[in-house]
């Protein structure tokens, strides 16, 4: 990694940072757990990372390795698929009084 | 151009627009109306996102090999694997066990970046100090994040942890931990830079792993339940910073962006729920709640009133404005379709029916909120201490169902409590002020609450859901 890569990367760091707490400051208090849930499912991220040392492990012929990137992406996975369902699920049961009338009608 | 230029700048514009979406996403997930769709952007975000991995060229270059070999392959059986389990999990979860599935996923992502930062330990053979610092605070912020949701979770679903495990010089010892890792991690970065030897590093590695591990246990194992709002967002802001790291470590700008928006957005809904508490975060994780605080106020002792579900019915029947104030309680008893039935009833009777939200009611931020929307209740309806206090005094009954330390009148005029400071919703102001509960005794914090003994307070002991029910059917009968 050259110099100017790390400090690119640090760049990155930073900004997403302050742009994390500029969207989140104001969120009303209903929405803080689908806003958790769906937040914990954006970290599970990581999926791409584990995909991509899996294939560096399968590369260098590291079994061992290999296993534990395996395992990383199935538990990242859970993370990501688990999440944004109940996410979706928990969001699904929001309703508002006018959309609930018309479920009746 | 070859395919690895291709490759280069495919993936680049790629994850570019996935971490458009996430940051689009995570925006529209904070309003009402629109959270939905952000929930679905983000997700078409994450699949993006795994597309574009399949383009590395790391990854591209293990498609001939054969199948024991083959990245794709073992890609696609792992991401069927965690799919059904995640898919069949999210699927059956009931929504009063929301709280600990939440805390178990996110235990996961953060055991997932630990073992991503392992693997590139074992095999990438082009780290420089810098990735390594990064992978070491990797395996050590995964680590904390893994132990302690587990931990988090065993509390939450009763399962394991439910007694807090007091351990004797906690700071001392989580000082300690927290230390030790550090320096696994710096004895790795020194192998790195050829400074020390390869197996000094390899010994720093371990140390890390094992003292993050453990602090992860010990920094959760001591924190109440009320408390669980505060550390389930923080440990959610972990895994987060977990996922950020790891891709400072492996240089990839999609784990770095969205790794970060997840870290820092949880330490702000961290920062929120210690607010709603009056807590500082410090306090929270070095001290524990209660050591400090004396029991019962000096003062004489009253012996709460009590009535029976009758004479409560009578008074709410006459009631013109009702108020409703859940807590942890109304989720152990699931008495929150019971209590939209009685909520019904009173409307038919011509009452104003709100519920009035503490934003730490419960065991995780917004609890609540989420148990009365499975209920049917109307978001409109539901209120934060804010909006409801000022109106609080022409309210002629409020229903506390399952709460105490978020309407302890002590916090507004006891000096010495060790609630005072913090914000609650005002039900002492109400007319009547209906407290049910299932015995006498005092909330998770220990301290009395002089609510149960005012002289406009009820209590009404007993099984929540079953109280309610049988008010749903006195106004049935009448």
């Amino acid at each position: 990694m050259a110099i100017g890569e790390i400090l690119l990367l640090v760049f990155v760091f930073v900004i997403a940072g302050f742009l994390g707490v500029e969207l989140i400051s104001k969120v009303p208090s209903q929405l803080h757990t689908p806003l958790m849930s769906g937040t914990n499912a954006i970290s599970g991220i990581t999926i791409v990372g584990a995909i991509s040392a899996t294939a560096v492990a399968l590369h260098t012929d590291g079994t061992v390795s290999a296993i534990c990137g395996f395992a990383a992406i199935v538990l990242a996975t859970i993370n990501v698929i688990g999440g944004y369902l109940v996410t979706d699920r928990m969001l699904g049961m929001f309703k508002s009084k006018q959309k609930k009338g018309d479920d009746k009608k | 151009m070859n395919w690895s230029e291709v490759s280069v700048v495919l993936t680049t514009i790629l994850y570019m627009v996935s971490a458009v979406l996430f940051i689009r996403g995570i925006k529209l997930l904070g309003k009402a109306d629109t959270a939905r769709r952000g929930n679905l952007m983000s997700s078409v975000g994450m699949l993006i996102a795994v597309v574009t991995v399949l383009l590395e060229k790391k990854v591209t270059d293990t498609v001939t090999n054969g199948p024991l070999k083959n990245a794709y392959l073992w890609a696609l059986a792992a991401i069927v694997l965690g799919g059904v389990i995640g898919a069949v999990w999210a699927k059956k979860v009931e929504m009063t066990g929301m709280p600990q599935l939440v805390a178990l996923f996110n235990g996961f992502g953060g055991l997932s970046s630990l073992l991503v930062a392992l693997t590139q330990y074992m095999t990438d053979g082009s780290i420089n100090v810098f990735s390594s610092v990064a992978l070491g605070l990797t395996i050590a912020i995964g680590a904390i994040a893994f132990t302690g949701s587990v931990v988090a979770w065993g509390k939450l679903s009763g399962k394991m942890f439910k007694k807090n495990i007091s351990i004797p010089a906690k700071n001392a010892i989580n000082a300690c931990l927290a230390i030790v890792g550090l320096v696994g991690v710096l004895l790795y970065a020194l192998s790195i830079a050829d400074v020390v030897g390869k197996t000094v590093g390899d010994v720093g590695i371990i140390v890390t792993s094992v003292s993050y591990l453990l602090l992860g246990f010990t920094m959760v194992v001591a924190i109440g339940g009320g408390d669980m709002p505060v550390i389930i967002s923080l440990l959610n802001a972990f895994s987060g910073l977990a996922a950020a790291f790891a891709g400072l470590a492996m240089s990839n700008s999609v784990l770095v962006v969205s790794g970060c928006l997840v870290g820092t957005s949880g330490l702000i809904l961290t920062l929120i729920m210690c607010k709603a508490m009056n807590r500082k975060l410090t306090a929270l994780l070095f001290s524990s709640f209660g050591a400090s605080a004396k029991k019962g106020a000096a003062g004489e002792h009253k012996e709460p009133k009590s009535m029976s579900v009758e004479d409560a019915y009578l008074i709410l029947e006459a009631a013109s404005s009702v108020v409703f104030i859940p807590g942890y309680g109304m989720a152990v008893a699931q008495a929150q379709h019971a209590v939209k039935e009685l909520c019904d009833k009173l409307e038919e009777n011509g009452a104003e029916v709100s519920f009035a939200i503490h934003p730490v009611a419960g065991r995780m931020p917004g609890h609540m909120n989420v148990l009365l929307a499975e209920a049917n209740v109307p978001y409109e309806q539901l209120k934060t201490a804010d909006e409801m206090n000022p109106q609080m005094s022409n309210t002629d009954v409020a229903i506390v169902i399952g709460a105490n330390d978020v309407v302890n009148p002590s916090a507004i005029n006891d000096e010495t409590s060790p609630l005072y400071g913090m914000p609650i919703i005002n039900a002492f102001e109400a007319r009547t002020v209906f407290v049910l509960k299932r015995g006498k005794g005092t909330g998770f914090s220990g301290v009395e609450n002089p609510l149960f003994t005012n002289d406009n307070t009820v209590m009404i002991y007993g099984d929540a859901k079953q109280t309610v029910s049988s008010l749903v059917s006195e106004f049935d009968e009448g």
